[in-house]
């Protein structure tokens, strides 16, 4: 049979594409306008060509923030990712405690990233703070204010206890859409536990777990209101990532060329991450529809 | 309309410039000449859009490493990113 082909149905897209074009594009042609310009204020800009990216890709400061950067997301993913899994696969299939664990497991996914900040501020505090007295109690020399390795623990922590829940939501609804005819065959051919998860309940989570995995690390490599909260991007420099450090740059110092030059080169690393990540996922859709 | 606060530059005009024109023509091709995608050396099926995708992203990249590792002679980078873009277009 035939299908019309319309074209006519784009127009439909149209109003998603003007608040796109307020809310995004405007904005990054503005932040590569200032990008080229030095300014002083007073909406006075004078050319400066490609000084600030060239300043910008010589200065240590910049790739000491995303090698934090790079080594935060990598840390949270190796952990949250097989975590959340580990997590759904031993949640109940079906009864009430599916509701239970449904919502229980929602609830930190709900807490906007300022209050999870403050909460984990004040619990990781020695004075006050119920984690960072107990551990002081138990003779545990922490204190994430001072000490680096702390403060990057208790940033870690954090983020697992924010987020692995949306990896645990998102690998539940995977292991769901299992048919139960994949584990009766696997049962008649006496399948250990271990060839059910690498030959069945994994190949099906793959799409999800992609999902998950993007959003992830998008979401860890743009992290900022959660880390200002607890330590301010210290102690030192520690824990200053890519965003504080933008923000620190042209909010701070109203140094509007490098900052700008820095966030066209901070969207080009997110944009390549995120187009691999994607045309992996697409692939792996046809692939698995053939 | 004052657009003043966006701050516009001459070459920062004719850049967007150049990837609106781009985005139009390869729409209107697009739409006149439809095509089936290919798959190329990257083992990805690509359309002539998403190798115009890749084209970009990879020539913005070249020019960055180009004025981090060489740091002279710009305009030099642009003939490196007319060489990969034909690579792109030829093999992807």
């Amino acid at each position: 049979m035939d299908k019309t082909v319309n074209q006519k149905a784009w127009f439909l897209v149209l109003p998603v594409l003007l608040l796109v074009a307020f809310s995004a594009v405007i904005p990054l042609m503005t932040v590569v306008n200032y990008s080229v310009q030095d300014t002083f204020g007073n909406n006075q800009f004078f050319w400066a060509g490609l000084e600030w990216f060239e300043e910008m890709l010589a200065s240590e400061r910049m790739w000491d923030a995303l090698q934090r950067q790079a080594i935060f997301s990598a840390i949270i993913l190796a952990i949250e990712v097989p975590l959340g899994i580990l997590v759904a696969l031993n949640m109940p299939k079906r009864g009430i405690w599916v509701s239970v664990c449904l919502v229980l497991m929602s609830l930190p996914l709900l807490i906007p990233w300022n209050v999870v900040g403050t909460i984990w501020q004040i619990f990781g505090r020695v004075d006050i703070g119920l984690l960072g007295h107990t551990l002081a109690a138990l003779g545990i020399d922490y204190n994430y204010t001072q000490n680096a390795g702390d403060a990057w623990v208790t940033l870690i922590v954090m983020d697992v206890w924010h987020w692995t829940s949306l990896v645990a939501l998102l690998a539940y609804a995977g292991l769901q859409s299992i048919p139960d005819a994949y584990y009766q065959a696997a049962k008649i051919d006496q399948a250990s536990r271990w060839a059910v998860f690498r030959y069945i309940e994994l190949p099906k989570m793959t799409g999800v777990l992609m999902i998950a995995i993007l959003l992830r690390f998008m979401d860890s490599f743009m992290i900022y209101t959660e880390p200002f909260v607890v330590t301010g991007g210290g102690p030192g420099n520690a824990t200053t990532f890519l965003s504080i450090d933008l923000v620190k740059m042209a909010l701070g110092q109203f140094d509007l060329g490098p900052a700008a030059a820095f966030s066209i080169m901070y969207f080009l690393v997110i944009l390549l991450i995120s187009w691999v990540f994607y045309t992996v996922m697409v692939n792996l859709d046809k692939r698995e529809g053939k | 309309m004052d657009l003043s606060w966006m701050a516009w530059t001459l070459p920062t005009a004719i850049f967007f410039g150049v990837i609106a024109t781009l985005l139009i023509t390869f729409t209107v091709l697009a739409i006149k000449f439809p095509e089936t995608p290919r798959v190329g050396i990257l083992r990805i099926e690509t359309t002539r859009g998403d190798r115009l995708f890749i084209t970009l992203l990879g020539s913005a990249f070249l020019n960055l490493a180009w004025l981090g590792i060489v740091g002279a002679n710009q305009p030099y980078a642009l003939i490196l990113c007319l060489i990969y873009a034909a690579a792109v277009f030829r093999w992807v």
